[in-house]
């Protein structure tokens, strides 16, 4: 890398910055890191996630590589997948792990949960169809459980529909035995998490990442 | 205050009343006969003066009277004083809690010490002597049963996500404040004019670090009455128990020096490595005894009834071998309830994991107010040497420092924490920093002849003691309501967000590895995979070793909710907490149109089936009735995993045998009016077992996995499931295909229906009910 790539870097790093939330210091790290992944390359693909083996043994391994590459999270308006995604998209996605800034005020924070809240939705909804139905929810169920050995398929339907029920109780309160719930929308998507603070939990820190050792 | 809580009051206090004064009266008289008759034998005495006493040479004794009654209390009397006091603690705890507003004001503590220092001045002037707080008393006996408590069912994950703070608050906050208060109530003590000369600096010291630890007693029972949020109840309660190693180092430390006068570095660089040992030997020492513990249960299948023992008895144990050699007793606790606590739960029977839960909670409930009616009565009971400038200036000191401590470390931690603690939960942690009867005790122990000033100190001790429980404990409620402190969330733990939580922790590890930072969740992942896969075969019987845990919590709501049906027996309405008349059908995948076009069957042929179902329901709907708490036997199984699977089987099987039955049968939804229909048509259960979705128009038969006679009991309490069947219908009993309860015996049958309607609504509610797992919320103390 030359002088002059660096100094077109710097101005980049900044633009990022403002754009994304990050500092200029973890926005160096993560291209470093994106590099790592990519061997140098310009564009990440999904094959390129397969370096990480600790991912492999992550229950929800394809539902979070298939969230890089989800156009619904690049804050555009786009929908559907790609297939390879620049270091900006990596940025972004990652954006949605940064810890609040208590300097924001009210509803920026709320406009920034949203927008993780929004990110989870997505990685649930895999058939973007706004609103995630018991099936959806049960092949989530499934997942998580399938990490032991024994895979009970009516188990997993079990909870799944428990759960589920629980969120009409709590969303629709009222329905007619002949209504239909088509699935969890995002707004009742929202109610569940009322209690939880989402932006207490759902963040990693940037600050100190090993771009070198990871690859095992 | 209605009649009857006066009335109740009245007892309870006429009670309390009735052994005071016996109780101080025996110990009088004890006290006087033993003073007038000599000690000799320890046969007693007895009511005829004994004419052989002396005669030594075995002649002939002289005939007695044979006595018919005696007064023998020496023999009884260490166990008798121990029950009367144990009774007058319990009895003291009723009484406050039919006052209303006095528990509402006043928190529990500061009662109890107004009554230790009524008892001690009763007893005094009875002209017994009132017993002192002893210290082997107090850290043998009556400190592990709080501490074990607090351990066993400590929240993990808040505790861990917060260690790093907690740390630095025990460690460096504990040492900030013995030097702070040591070293300038030394200054002050040179002072001309306080007669203070005397105390050298490292007396000083030795009493700043007892004054300075925050104790978790007395932490636990005020923070316990005012519902804070998690966060800040962690830490200050944290902190409380991870202080008292270095509290030991440092006591020990000045302790032993104090004579020579002087220390040295080398004494220091020994004090610190003798605080890594102290601390890191005691965790490992409660480890040790955890997984022995753990592993001892999971053979402890055939003698259930002593299950609940080991974990009691091998907590203990680790305390006591973390004693023996002077490691940190408390840290050794913690460790041993934290760590066997997963392993003993997926072993033990529900009945001794309740028998566990309440026996903790009766005995650390017990110990808590037998410390602080000791620490009143210890007050009237020792000697005092009041200074009048010592005393203030250690109450102002500890505020300062306390204050001083909190605000420089949570400006360095909040460098590193992503979410900052703010001035509001600044304060409250500062104002948290009660001290108890660990300082008193500790200030007990010291020597008379080394620490001439002792008794100043003890008095000292007990002034701080009093200025934090009765003023900070009084005033936190009030202060916390002012500053709107968060308070702690009722959430219940749902099926949902256990989903959810899981997968945002596999979600947040697999970001981490993605960046490549090595985090909190990532070690986390590591180590519940280590877990997984080594310990919990060890430790663990059987099956359950290999459930996962969403599973795990799952089962665990089951048969809550079949547990909570039957004790509930049917009689009493519970007011269902999620009012709703969603039901599971509402949630089933849309059929195609074609299958809802079901042939007709002839009327009569219907009124026949309807017949026969409905006496069925009559049957069972009576049969569950009958039983109700009193005569109940049934428990939810011992064993419960296995049996649950053989009836899942069974049950599937029946579902199947239904569902070839009566396949052509059509159910369309009655029409939702009243109430009591739409109550009782609550299909709203979760442990249904639903059948495949393409054969949604089978009538649905829900088994009571909380009826206490064999599998095969299946009762029929449930409506039908129904299709979604458009259907016109002007009224309700026209010819249609409708199938309601009947409403033939208008009374009988619609107490039925709403008894079987309460029971599902019941059910509906235990969903959202506290599962188990959230056993942090749903353990109230026994004796609140």
């Amino acid at each position: 890398m030359g002088a002059f790539q660096s100094v077109h870097q710097e101005d980049n790093y900044e633009d990022l910055a403002t754009r994304t939330g990050f500092s200029p210091e973890q926005i160096r790290n993560l291209h470093r890191r994106f590099k790592h992944l990519t061997k140098n390359g310009d564009k990440l693909r999904r094959d390129h996630f397969r370096v990480i083996s600790d991912l492999e043994l992550n229950p929800i391994q394809s539902q979070i590589i298939e969230a890089f590459f989800d156009k619904r999270n690049f804050q555009g308006n786009g929908r559907g997948t790609v297939s390879e995604i620049g270091f900006e998209e990596f940025l972004i996605v990652m954006s949605y792990f940064l810890p609040t800034d208590p300097n924001l005020t009210a509803e920026e924070r709320e406009s920034f949960r949203q927008r993780k809240l929004h990110f989870l939705f997505n990685m649930y909804d895999t058939d973007d169809d706004g609103k995630i139905t018991v099936q959806e929810y049960r092949h989530v169920v499934q997942v998580l459980i399938s990490q032991s050995d024994n895979l009970d398929q009516e188990e997993a339907k079990e909870i799944a529909d428990a759960a589920m029920l629980e969120v009409a109780s709590l969303a629709v309160v009222h329905m007619a035995p002949d209504e239909f719930y088509e699935g969890i929308t995002f707004e009742h998507f929202v109610k569940i998490w009322k209690g939880i603070e989402i932006e207490m939990k759902m963040h990693v820190r940037f600050s100190h990442l090993e771009t070198t050792s990871i690859c095992k | 205050m209605s009649c009857w809580t006066r009335r109740g009051l009245l007892l309870a206090l006429a009670l309390g009343l009735a052994l005071l004064v016996p109780m101080a009266l025996s110990l009088g008289a004890a006290e006087k006969t033993r003073r007038s008759v000599g000690n000799g034998h320890g046969t007693g005495v007895t009511l005829r003066p004994d004419d052989s006493h002396g005669d030594g040479h075995g002649v002939n004794k002289t005939k007695k009277i044979f006595p018919v009654l005696t007064f023998d209390f020496a023999h009884v009397k260490i166990p008798f004083e121990i029950s009367l006091w144990v009774l007058l603690a319990s009895l003291m705890k009723l009484g406050f809690h039919l006052i209303p507003r006095l528990s509402s004001i006043v928190p529990e503590s500061c009662l109890l010490i107004v009554v230790g220092l009524l008892v001690g001045g009763l007893m005094k002037l009875v002209g017994a002597a009132p017993p002192e707080l002893q210290s082997d008393v107090f850290f043998l006996y009556l400190l592990p049963p709080i501490i074990l408590d607090a351990g066993y069912f400590l929240p993990i994950r808040p505790f861990s996500e917060n260690l790093g703070t907690i740390l630095m608050f025990a460690v460096v906050g504990t040492l900030w404040n013995s030097f702070f208060i040591g070293g300038l109530l030394y200054a002050v003590c040179q002072i001309e004019g306080t007669d203070l000369k005397s105390i050298g600096l490292l007396p000083c010291f030795l009493f700043g670090s007892v004054i300075s630890a925050v104790d978790p007693v007395a932490v636990l029972a005020v923070f316990e009455e005012i519902h804070i949020n998690e966060l800040l109840h962690i830490l200050v309660f944290g902190e409380s128990l991870l202080n008292d190693a270095v509290t030991v180092v440092l006591y020990h430390l000045f302790e032993e020096y104090s004579g020579l006068g002087m220390v040295t570095f080398l004494d220091v660089f020994l004090g610190v490595i003798c605080f890594l040992v102290v601390s890191l030997g005691g965790v490992l020492v409660g480890a040790f005894y955890g997984l022995l513990a753990a592993f001892t249960s999971r053979f402890a299948s055939h003698t259930r009834v002593i299950e609940p023992l080991f974990v009691f008895v091998y907590s203990y144990m680790s305390y006591l071998s973390a004693e023996v050699f002077h490691l940190s007793g408390i840290m050794a606790l913690i460790a041993c309830g934290a760590v066997m606590r997963p392993y003993v739960e997926a072993n033990i029977s529900h009945k001794s994991h309740t028998t566990t839960k309440y026996f903790l909670k009766m005995w650390s409930s017990v110990s808590e107010t037998l410390i602080f009616i000791f620490l009143g009565v210890s007050t009237v009971a020792g000697l005092h040497s009041w200074n009048w400038t010592f005393v203030t200036v250690t109450i102002i000191l500890c505020l300062v420092a306390r204050v001083l401590g909190v605000m420089g470390l949570t400006f360095v931690i909040n460098k590193f924490r992503i979410v900052k603690l703010t001035n509001k939960d600044q304060f409250i942690i500062a104002y948290g920093g009660l001290r108890g009867a660990i300082a008193f005790s500790l200030g007990y122990l010291l020597h008379p002849e080394e620490f001439p000033m002792r008794n100043m100190f003890l008095t000292t001790i007990i002034t701080v003691v009093f200025f934090t429980v009765f003023v900070q404990g009084m005033t936190i409620r009030p202060l916390v309501d002012l500053l709107a402190v968060k308070k702690k969330q009722e959430t219940k733990r749902s099926i949902n967000e256990e989903i959810h939580t899981q997968f945002l922790d596999h979600l947040l590890t697999g970001i981490e590895d993605i960046c490549g930072h090595y985090g909190h969740h990532h070690w986390k992942d590591k180590l519940n995979r280590f877990n997984k896969k080594y310990v919990k075969k060890c430790l663990i019987a059987g099956e359950r070793s290999k459930e996962p845990q969403l599973i795990a919590f799952y089962h665990k709501m089951e048969m809550k909710q079949a547990i909570e049906l039957v004790e509930s027996g049917g009689g009493v309405k519970l007011p269902s907490a999620v009012p709703s008349t969603v039901s599971m059908q509402n949630i089933q995948p849309k059929k195609s149109n074609s299958e809802r076009a079901l042939p007709q069957i002839s009327k009569s042929r219907e009124e026949e089936i309807r017949k026969i179902l409905r006496s069925n329901l009559q049957k069972t709907r009576q049969r569950l009735r009958s039983y109700n708490r009193h005569t109940l036997v049934g428990e939810p199984d011992e064993d419960g995993w296995n049996d649950l699977l053989l009836k899942r089987q069974k049950i599937m099987d029946m579902d199947k045998q239904i569902s070839r039955m009566s396949n052509y049968l059509t159910v369309p939804a009655p029409p939702p009016e009243s109430p009591t229909l739409s109550r009782s048509r609550l299909a709203s259960d979760p442990q249904h077992y639903v059948p495949k979705p393409t054969l949604g128009n089978v009538p649905i038969i829900k088994v009571d996995l909380a009826s206490p006679q064999s599998p095969e009991y299946v009762s029929v309490v449930d409506e039908f499931q129904k299709e979604a069947v458009p259907l016109k219908e002007e009224d309700e009993d026209a010819g249609g295909l409708t199938m309601k309860v009947p409403l033939g015996d208008p009374k009988k049958e619609e107490q039925e229906q709403q008894d079987g309607g309460k029971e599902q609504q019941r059910l509906m509610r235990c969903l959202s009910d506290p599962g188990p797992g959230g056993a942090e919320e749903e353990d109230e103390p026994f004796l609140p």
